[in-house]
């Protein structure tokens, strides 16, 4: 009963405070490490047409910024991720990183996937070692440096393990170790915990944080879930579906640093109320009603 | 706490019942022989003759079908003649299971007929050696060629086409090829166990490759692995386990060609000694070389496993069989814990 009066009384999520508005004309100042111009892609499909996933972006993200992207299912996500990490081609425009167009993957341009990707036959460590090994980095020097990454994810113990021996958690925060000791100037992440039970979630999602604080690396994110967007995000690029399109890029004025007690703010809830409207149009489905006859005895009512 | 105690769609029987089934799929098929062999009603077709009485041409330990036994000793009797006598017996060509027991040891122990015939064990020694280098020299090009097959699919499109057709031809098709080339010898029934092992072993290891998790190509990408990089530290690792067990199944393969490349040119090793045996009729020995192949084969395979096991510690741990037995012999040798 009381629900509605409260959204009535939300504040307008564009409204910073001082602290927060102060954070982000620094962010703006900040050289734009990654810049998205025009970027469409197109994909043919069977009959002979052609369907556009992703038409005409342009956003760019600053260093050391923490942008994560959201959309409704269809809306080119991870389309766009993968042209980001160059694991696809656009069909026109550029990505460009520190100015620089961007032609097939790289490791400055480091990814994590929903699937963790580990490779099965390395130990934890090995894993950590391969971006490193890959670049020409001599075996000794390679593993000193892993050892680091993996201190950095708490993952010092389990060095010799092998991904199979992991939850699902500890893979994650090896796959991140993994991406981020090749230095990326950018880390990509495809709803990396899209897998993960909610309490395991929301540990990875602080773990995130104190990595970004502490790391110099700017973060895009991709993930479905509003609250994650808003806890985590400086910017949220809300994008809509068929074709995907940039919806609007919100400044979330939830203040840092972050923490679950937050998740109640006003702010925090008018942010969230308005990514809602954006990505869920009130008009479809809600209130929609299944033709089912009833099966059940009069009486044996469940509500 | 339910269990069910008949075979659920896709559940795994416990340890315990998996050791009872393995000893089982062995002890079935012995029963029935020993039923065949010891129970005279079952089948015992013939009538082994112990004392020929008065037909003529009866003589003792001579095999007769049943009605030509009964005939003829209804006409000796009504000529005023002695019935012969003698018990229900199996044809020659299958010995009772002591009579192949016993030939397991003995045809190892028995002197050659001939001068230049050789001994059990040198035999299975040659075929030994024809398989190793035929299999060895197979998997020389063929892995290799496998791999790329797979990992790069415009070599696919130029090698497995032409593969594909030599594939059909039958392997024995080749002997008198190959004994015109390679002299009658040892090389020309390694050429043969090549030849069949070879075409598929490219095909069967190519589609294996093809299999591999795209993902992770791309995930090595991202973290800065070059074309070539990927091959040797991905995709190569990625399917060793699955080539390695693939390996295993194309030595089985390797096995069936043994016995048609052994007749190719002089023919030796275990086809010689089998059909040698066959010809003196002790077809006991001819059961246990069989019976010895087939020892050799699983020895071999579950070695192998034993050994992949090992030299592949991040794969999930599957049941061994070895393991199941040794399971069941502990308990029952050690009782309840």
């Amino acid at each position: 009963m009381s629900a509605p009066a409260v959204t009535t009384e939300l504040a307008d999520y564009r409204r910073q405070s001082p602290a927060v508005a102060e954070r982000f004309q620094k962010l703006r100042e900040r050289p734009v490490v990654l810049e998205v111009r025009d970027l469409t892609r197109t994909f043919a499909t069977r009959q002979g047409g052609e369907t556009v996933a992703l038409r005409s972006l342009n956003f760019c993200a600053h260093r050391r910024e923490f942008m994560c992207l959201i959309g409704p299912s269809g809306c080119g996500k991870s389309t766009l991720i993968r042209l980001l990490a160059g694991l696809d081609e656009p069909t026109s425009g550029q990505v460009l990183l520190d100015g620089q167009p961007v032609s097939g993957p790289c490791p400055d341009r480091g990814m994590v996937f929903q699937g963790y990707t580990l490779f099965p036959w390395r130990t934890v460590l090995g894993n950590v070692m391969f971006g490193l090994e890959m670049g020409g980095m001599e075996s000794g020097r390679a593993k000193s440096e892993a050892l680091q990454w993996l201190d950095l994810v708490n993952l010092t113990k389990f060095k010799d393990a092998y991904p199979a021996q992991l939850s699902g958690g500890m893979k994650q925060r090896v796959a991140i170790a993994r991406a981020l000791a090749t230095n990326p100037r950018i880390l990509l992440m495809d709803e990396p915990f899209g897998a993960l039970d909610a309490q395991t979630r929301a540990q990875m999602q602080s773990y995130l944080l104190q990595i970004w604080r502490n790391v110099d690396v700017t973060i895009v994110f991709i993930t479905h879930d509003l609250d994650e967007a808003i806890y985590l995000a400086d910017r949220i690029l809300v994008l809509k579906a068929h074709p995907g399109e940039v919806q609007e890029l919100i400044e979330v004025p939830v203040p840092r640093p972050r923490g679950p007690a937050q998740f109640a703010t006003p702010e925090f809830l008018a942010t969230r109320r308005r990514i809602d409207e954006l990505i869920h149009p009130p008009l479809e489905s809600a209130g929609e009603k299944l033709p089912i006859v009833r099966l059940t005895v009069v009486g044996d009512d469940v509500e | 706490m339910t269990r069910s105690r008949w075979p659920a769609v896709g559940r795994e029987p416990s340890p315990r019942r998996r050791s009872v089934l393995l000893v089982c799929s062995f002890l079935l098929p012995l029963v029935l022989w020993s039923l065949v062999s010891y129970v005279p009603w079952i089948w015992h077709p013939l009538i082994h003759v112990t004392d020929p009485g008065t037909v003529s041409w009866f003589k003792a330990d001579l095999l007769v079908e049943r009605a030509v036994f009964a005939t003829e000793n209804a006409q000796a009797v009504a000529a005023g003649g002695r019935a012969a006598v003698g018990e229900r017996a199996n044809p020659v060509f299958l010995p009772a299971p002591h009579a192949v027991a016993r030939a397991l040891w003995t045809a190892f122990t028995t002197k050659p007929v001939l001068r230049d015939e050789l001994w059990l064990h040198q035999s299975l020694w040659l075929s030994i050696q024809t398989i190793f280098w035929g299999f060895l020299i197979s998997s020389l090009f063929g892995v290799p060629l496998g791999i790329l097959c797979g990992a790069y699919p415009p070599l696919a499109r130029l090698f497995e086409p032409v593969i594909d057709f030599v594939r059909y031809m039958p392997a024995p098709a080749f002997g008198a090829l190959t004994v015109a080339v390679l002299d009658i010898y040892a090389a020309p029934k390694i050429a043969i166990i090549v030849i069949g092992t070879f075409f598929q072993q490219v095909l069967v290891i190519a589609n294996t490759v093809r299999r591999h998790d795209p993902a992770l190509i791309e995930a090595a990408q991202t973290l800065g692995a070059r074309p070539r990089q990927l091959l040797l530290h991905v995709i190569v690792p990625g399917c060793l386990v699955d080539i390695y067990n693939d390996q295993r199944i194309l030595l089985g393969w390797a096995w069936t060609y043994l016995i048609v490349a052994e007749v190719v040119g002089v023919s030796t090793g275990i086809t010689f000694f089998i059909n040698q045996q066959a010809k003196y009729r002790n077809f006991d020995n001819v059961y246990a070389a069989i019976l010895i192949i087939g020892v050799i084969g699983l020895v071999t395979d579950q070695g192998l496993a034993f050994i992949g096991r090992r030299i592949f510690p991040w794969q999930p741990r599957a049941p061994s069989r070895l393991n199941a037995v040794l399971a069941l012999l502990g308990r029952k040798g050690g009782g309840p814990a």
